[in-house]
């Protein structure tokens, strides 16, 4: 099953990129079509982080220690810290934050 | 040679500078992948063949959730989407043929399209700069995830080290950059009410999906102008996206 998500997806992309240098490119400038394609990654991102951040087993919604992990990497991307520092201030957040028993 | 040579010796420097900013950040997808369930193998195969930052980061992300493969992978395809409309605009200053075209799309990401899009009226830095950037981009991108993937493994039960809490941070900073205009954050919070209200009826993945077509909706039907200040000039592609 990852498998088939890994190799599926990757040709997928990958079919994408070649799209973009085979096809004339009057097709693809429609002013509607590029907007979609702004507003698109940002809803999908916006999403990917709520469901990563709030959904436990089942679906429902919980708050634990994932929710100060991103808080945290909000604060530190205001301060235009770099990707990685983001992520591992992010990570020892919530490993420190269950360590301590305030949030599962 | 039109480029002059401290020119090219500034574009390569700067190539590097970016494959290794993105290379660390590989280390944190390769450890994200190995949190989500897919071992060292699988990470590596996605940064190699996959290679779209974002497109990776959600495609375990939906995996690591429980959603399907079919979730997976259309998750995956409609973020790597702009890589299509990158291809567009490489094409005609890139002009290659055969395999070398073929190499040239699989190397049009954010970072090597960024970089080429800086020298608008000098096709010849533009190539120079596409080509470095895509080339140093994708080996340190690959070599990092390797790195995290390893290292990540070593590491045992990944809510211990918060990795859990790694990956939305990781989609907050893939998000952070593109929230440029009023009408794009409008369209962030829709999407993450609707995937958060979804998301205990429907199965893992879906709501990602439904959250991004109504979010997209949303955001073409409402035109107040407060909210699109700049968003109708935002479809060019700029330097500012800075993921891979």
């Amino acid at each position: 099953m990852i498998w088939l998500a890994v190799v599926g997806g990757s040709l997928s992309c990958y079919a994408e990129k070649v799209l973009g240098f085979l096809v004339p490119e009057r097709i693809l400038t429609q002013p509607a079509l590029r907007k979609v394609t702004v507003l698109i990654p940002v809803a999908l991102l916006a999403a990917l982080m709520a469901i990563q951040t709030f959904s436990i087993a089942g679906g429902a919604i919980a708050v634990d220690a994932r929710l100060v992990g991103l808080v945290v990497a909000g604060i530190c991307l205001t301060l235009r810290a770099p990707f990685l520092v983001v992520i591992i201030a992010a990570a020892a957040a919530a490993a420190l934050t269950r360590a301590f028993g305030w949030l599962p | 040679m039109s480029a002059s040579d401290p020119n090219r010796s500034a574009i390569i420097r700067d190539s590097i500078g970016i494959g290794v900013a993105t290379g660390a950040y590989g280390i944190s997808f390769g450890a994200i992948a190995i949190a989500a369930g897919l071992d060292v193998w699988q990470a590596q195969v996605l940064s190699g063949l996959m290679f779209t930052g974002a497109s990776q980061f959600a495609l375990v992300g939906v995996l690591g959730a429980g959603g399907g493969a079919l979730v997976a992978i259309a998750t995956a395809a409609l973020l790597g989407l702009r890589n299509t409309f990158y291809g567009l605009h490489m094409a005609p200053i890139i002009r290659a043929r055969g395999f070398r075209r073929l190499t040239a799309a699989q190397l049009t990401i954010d970072e090597s399209t960024g970089m080429a899009v800086r020298y608008e009226n000098d096709d010849e830095s533009a190539r120079l700069a596409f080509w470095a950037t895509g080339l140093s981009v994708f080996i340190l991108w690959n070599l990092g995830t390797l790195l995290g993937a390893l290292g990540a493994g070593l590491l045992g039960e990944p809510e211990t080290w918060g990795l859990d809490a790694a990956i939305p941070a990781a989609f907050l900073a893939l998000l952070w950059p593109r929230l440029t205009t009023g009408r794009v954050r409008f369209v962030a919070a829709v999407a993450v009410v609707i995937a958060l209200v979804c998301s205990p009826f429907l199965a893992p993945g879906v709501p990602v999906l439904l959250a991004g077509a109504g979010a997209v909706v949303v955001g073409l039907l409402i035109n107040d102008r407060s909210l699109t200040a700049r968003a109708e000039g935002s479809g060019s592609i700029t330097a500012e996206d800075e993921t891979p």
